[in-house]
Formats: structure tokens, sequence, C-alpha cells
């Protein structure tokens, strides 16, 4: 199977009448690790749906090698369900793939979602995004809300994502650390 | 086929289920007009007997479109449509389903409500069976008609009152064959109703397809 790749030519992004930023270009290999940051309203969500497909670019093209797996500020989960209910109905779709384990969460399984902390519905959605092993998995702020033990297992989950051959990009104005981290500073390409 | 059913045995936790409001409210409200419309317009019997017919037929559309808000927008909001897409699961598929379960939860229910509902108008047998006949082929459209609305409204403010806009048009010819087989009951009208119906069962998840990708844009 080929390795995942993630690369970007030359792409620009408009919201409305503003032109959020232009001229980005990158190639990711896998394993690598890509870090936006940039002040809010600098684009990085729009960035993080262009990359996803979700948003077309205004102009310039994404070129994508493998599956995608997308974290964003969304929680795709039935909020009346209880949490180990609503997670399933993701693990039907997704059976092929393997599914991460938080232990932290296994004791909320009976838990509505919509009772659920800012802090564990983030570390729900991690669970939901469920990327396959060489995936391009992108977060887009996917440190809100959590304590520095859950930043910290989310950062070993995503290095151990990119050592498995994957390909994270996150979004995020908070620092990393994650090895081999490239950044990527969105102002720089401000128009 | 394994996506498949997980997303109708989903849709239909979430039509049946106390998540969006249960499927009672819609055959409620089309046996709360029956019940009332006599109080209305008084105790004339042939008067009733003529209208009662075709006024259960608005009631039935006025049933289907009643959770419009909740069949598209919450899963547009809550991200569930960008995660299809990412796992190659077109938005066709997930409205079609999302149209089965809606008619499957408000359809059979409605046809069973609507013998009561046509015994208080005391509909002569003939009319009672194509009223009958024309709710089993017309409520599928009237269904899709639901679909359609409500992904062109969802990612819309006040999406609602376009809502109703919208009916007037994608209603009237569903509503012209069907009340209309009620007075000549050769079955052609309910034949046209049935062609309409499927027509727009058809359409309806490529509309409502193009609308929820148009929202995803914007």
């Amino acid at each position: 199977m080929e390795g995942a790749r993630l690369a970007a030519h030359d792409i620009a992004c408009r919201r409305g009448d503003r032109l959020l930023f232009a001229g980005l270009s990158f190639d990711l290999a896998a394993g690598d690790a890509l870090q936006v940051t940039g002040a809010n309203g600098t684009g990085k969500s729009s960035l993080i749906r262009i990359l996803a497909g979700l948003l077309r670019p205004f102009s310039g093209s994404v070129e994508r090698g493998g599956d995608i797996a997308l974290l964003d500020g969304n929680l795709p989960l039935d909020a009346h369900l209880p949490l180990g209910t609503a997670l399933g109905f993701w693990e039907k779709i997704d059976r092929p793939r393997v599914s991460a384990v938080d232990d932290g969460l296994a004791a909320l399984a009976d838990v509505p979602v919509r009772f659920l902390s800012t802090g564990q519905r983030k570390r729900a959605a991690v669970l939901q995004s469920n990327p396959a092993a060489n995936a391009i998995w992108l977060l887009d702020e996917p440190l809100n809300g959590l304590d520095i033990d859950a930043v910290g297992a989310l950062q070993a989950r995503i290095a151990r994502h990119c050592a498995g051959g994957g390909i994270a990009v996150v979004a995020s104005h908070q620092p990393l650390t994650i090895a081999n981290l490239r950044q990527i500073a969105l102002a720089d390409y401000a128009a | 086929m394994r996506v498949l059913s997980a997303l109708l045995a989903r849709d239909l936790g979430l039509l049946l289920g106390s998540g969006r409001g249960g499927p009672w409210l819609p055959v409620l409200f089309f046996v709360a007009v029956a019940v009332l419309f006599p109080f209305a317009v008084g105790p004339d019997a042939p008067l009733l007997a003529r209208t009662g017919g075709g006024v259960l037929w608005i009631a039935a559309l006025l049933a289907a479109i009643l959770p419009i808000d909740r069949l598209i927008a919450p899963d547009l909001e809550a991200g569930f449509f960008d995660q299809f897409a990412l796992r190659g699961i077109s938005e066709e598929l997930v409205l079609a389903v999302r149209l089965m379960a809606h008619w499957l939860t408000f359809g059979p229910l409605l046809l069973i409500a609507a013998l009561p509902a046509a015994a208080l108008f005391n509909l002569p047998g003939d009319t009672a069976r194509m009223l009958l006949l024309g709710l089993l082929a017309g409520t599928p459209g009237l269904a899709a008609i639901g679909i359609i609305i409500s992904s062109m409204t969802a990612s819309l403010r006040g999406g609602a009152a376009l809502g109703g806009l919208l009916l007037i048009p994608l209603a009237v010819p569903i509503l012209i064959f069907g009340a209309g087989a009620l007075a000549n009951p050769d079955g052609e009208g309910l034949a046209l109703c049935a062609a309409i119906s499927l027509a727009m069962c058809a359409v309806a998840p490529f509309a409502s397809g193009a609308a929820v990708r148009a929202a995803r844009e914007g």
C-alpha cells in the first residue's frame, strides 16, 4: 500500500469578501506532523476544511493520498444517547478500522452525551474521528478544554499516529510537543 | 449494506425515540384536525362527508412537514454530514435512508389514524377506501417533500417560515390528484398521485443532497 501523502499547491482561501491567505504550499509524507498557527480569524479552520476537501480553495489545489480523519469543533454524536451507544454508531460505520481506546471515557459509556463536560466531549470527538493507521488526521484546535493529562495523552496519540505511517495536521495556537513537528504560521501568508 | 443498516437503525431510533420529538406529534395533529373540524363547521353531516376527505388530505400534508426543522438541521450542525463525506458516504445515500425512515415513522401511523378520522367525518365507504389508498400512494411523496424542504432550509435562519412557502408549489400536484381521486373513484387520479409521489421520492435524495453540499460550502 502506498504511504500517506498530503500536498497543498499554492492554495488561497476566500471567505466572503476577504482573502484570508494566499500562496500556501507544503508537501507532507508519511510520518510528518504539521502545526498551523495563527491568530483567531486568520483561516486555520478554513485551511483544515480545505485540506479535508469539505471546502473548495479559492485557488490552488490539494493532493490527498490516504483516508481523511477530521476532528473539528463539532461533536457528531447524538446528544440524547448514552456515550457508548452514540460512539457505537460510528464503530458500525468504521468497522474495518482499529478503534482507539480512551480508558477515562469507558466509565462514561452510560452517560448521555449532552451531560459530558467540555473536555470529555473533546475526548469523545477524538475517538469519533478514529483515524485509520495511515490516514491523514486533521485536527482543528484539538486541545481546547482538555486538562494537562489529556493534552499529554492526545499529543502522544498524535505522535503514535505519525510514527505508524500517518500524517497529522494540527491547527492550534497552543505550543505542541511532538517530535519532528513542522510549523506553518498563517500570518506569513496573509493576503 | 453495513453502512445502510447502521444509518437506517440510527434514523429510526432518532425519529421513533424522544430524541427528535417522537412519532406521535404528527399523528396527534392529524387526529386533532379530524376532531376539531366538525366543531368549526357545525353538525352538517352531508357537508362533512363531502369535505372530510379533502380536509384529511390537508391534515396529512401538514402532519408530514411538522418535523421538518428536526429532520436535517441538527445533523448538519453537529457535523454528521462532514464525517459521512470524509468516509465516502454520499449525501444522497444518507438522505435516501432518512426519507425511508421519515416515511416509516409517520406513514403507517397516519394510515391507521385515518380510519377513526374517516369515521369522525362519517365518510361513505367508497370515499374512505379511496382516502386510504390515496394516502398510501401519496404519503411517500409527502415525506419526500418534507426531506427536500428540510434540507433546503437547514442552513438558513428562519428556515421554517421559508419552508411553509416552499411547500405550496411542491405539494399542489399530489393534492390535486390524491384529493381529486376522492370525487371520481375510477382509480386514474390514484395512479397519477402514486406516479408523482414516486417521482418525488426519486428526486428527493438528489435535490436535498445538493442542498446539503451547498450549505457546507457556504
